[in-house]
């Protein structure tokens, strides 16, 4: 069991940034993700995109502040659990939470800070009508383990650069690999594509474009794969496989916390905004995922709802304890991992 | 003239006749939100970057749009229940061309 001060789910920046707030209160926090890296969005959908009304920052690629944000909150040492989806949430008898991920691992903590921005991200799939028959069976939408495509015929399909990565990638273990895209024109580094069209001059990957995959088949496992030419004078193609790595990118999905008993409203939870709380006492949510008159979805907006959340925490946490704020100016930042960051002291020199 | 005209047909299938400003920025997606044609969360996710498909719409009105950029195309091409006339509505700035435009949203990708 993992225990912390403050559990926070979802490591976008509003997540990240709390733990800088908690930090300064003393107060240690643990992160749960779904992706495999911090900075949520602005890692997954947009790391090159540059954002333009970060205080202080007249323009900052969204990769880099979440760069910024971890070098930030570095000497707080916060910890993650990532690759993992916040399921359920439990209420101890004395008064704190559990919370345990798709993947079973347990969390416990006297706060809950929810900061699924839009939820977390799952793989976008194809709509295709025997698509579930075949989950794990010889499709799956994210490769974990790419030692089980060895000597497999593997057919993958998408234009951006996890299709281009994995189908050279896979053309070293895998027997076949075959790319399937709806257009001649691929969305990724310029030297993946290079690299692909290489590997199709080679013949180590069967490239067929405009063309998407329409039909599965198989008895108990995928057998085969019906692959339609977008020319419509073409005939379909069937295409012997033993695996179907569909990568269509990811969406959100709000998932689980939609059903932890807390009031819903528009897709986003409902807080009182004089500190994030929930209606859950104990449970705060805070950035993109939550909800009141007047919310704005901004990043500078989470960052100030995840400060009020913390004092409220704070209070929570030690409910006799009077704190009183600190400018970090003043205060400096005194870091659990032993670093102190203060103000230079002024130097006083007589001038003879 | 600040004002245009908009049937926009909803994923219920309900039809909604409104107006739209020229002059205050606004793309299509963001139309549509502004109304509350679709539930928050089920459009303009990405925010309006092209890089989602959640606002994307059939063109039913023979309106001469704007020609789709690479990003716009890019992410048809990954997107579901695309047909000859789809597009992004978070490329489609609203502009006085556009007055009388029908649209209609496409489904929900679940």
């Amino acid at each position: 069991m993992i225990k912390t001060d403050i559990l926070i789910i979802g490591a976008g920046p509003t997540g990240l940034f709390a733990v800088f707030e908690a930090g300064l209160l003393k107060l240690k926090c643990h992160l749960i993700d779904a992706l495999p890296q911090p900075g949520g969005q602005c890692s997954e959908i947009y790391p090159k995109k540059p954002i333009y009304d970060i205080p202080g920052f007249p323009e900052v690629l969204a990769g880099d502040l979440v760069d910024n944000l971890m070098e930030q909150i570095k000497p707080f040492q916060p910890t993650f659990t990532l690759g993992e989806r916040a399921e359920t949430i439990d209420k101890l008898e004395d008064g704190t939470f559990v919370v345990t991920t798709n993947k079973g691992t347990k969390h416990n903590a006297p706060v809950v800070a929810i900061a699924g921005g839009l939820g977390s991200f799952e793989p976008r799939k194809p709509l295709l009508e025997n698509l579930a028959q075949y989950e794990d069976n010889g499709i799956a939408y994210m490769i974990k383990d790419p030692e089980i495509y060895r000597d497999k015929k593997v057919v993958i399909a998408g234009g951006g650069d996890s299709a281009l990565d994995w189908s050279i990638f896979l053309t070293d273990v895998a027997s076949e690999v075959t790319l399937v895209h709806r257009r001649n024109e691929f969305r990724g580094a310029l030297d993946s594509v290079e690299k692909v069209q290489q590997l199709k001059n080679e013949g180590k990957i069967n490239l067929i474009t405009p063309a998407e995959i329409v039909g599965l088949h198989g008895e108990d496992k995928l057998e085969s794969v019906t692959i339609k030419k977008s020319a419509a004078e073409v005939e379909h193609i069937t295409l012997e496989v033993d695996n179907f790595i569909p990568l269509f990118g990811l969406s959100p999905k709000l998932g689980p916390i939609a059903n932890w008993g807390l009031e819903i409203e528009k897709n986003a939870i409902k807080v009182d905004t004089f500190d994030y709380q929930t209606n859950v006492p104990g449970i705060y949510a805070i950035g993109d995922v939550n909800t009141y008159p007047g919310k704005l979805k901004l990043i500078l907006c989470g960052f100030h709802e995840a400060t009020l959340m913390c004092q409220s925490a704070y209070q929570r946490i030690f409910p006799d304890k009077k704190y009183v704020m600190k400018y970090t100016t003043v205060g400096g930042v005194s870091g659990f991992d032993g670093t102190k960051k203060e103000a230079p002291k002024a130097v006083i020199k007589a001038i003879d | 003239m600040t004002d245009i005209k908009l049937k926009i047909t909803d994923r219920d299938g309900v039809m909604h006749e409104i107006e739209a400003p020229t002059d205050m920025n606004m793309n299509l997606m963001e139309v549509v939100r502004s109304y509350e044609l679709a539930p928050e969360g089920t459009i303009g996710i990405c925010g309006g970057m092209a890089m989602c498909a959640s606002c994307q719409c059939y063109v039913l009105s023979d309106h001469e749009l704007p020609e789709k950029s690479d990003d716009e195309e890019a992410m048809l091409a990954e997107a579901f229940n695309v047909k000859e006339n789809s597009r992004l509505g978070c490329q489609l700035h609203i502009s006085e061309e556009m007055d009388g435009l029908e649209v209609e949203l496409a489904p929900e990708e679940l």
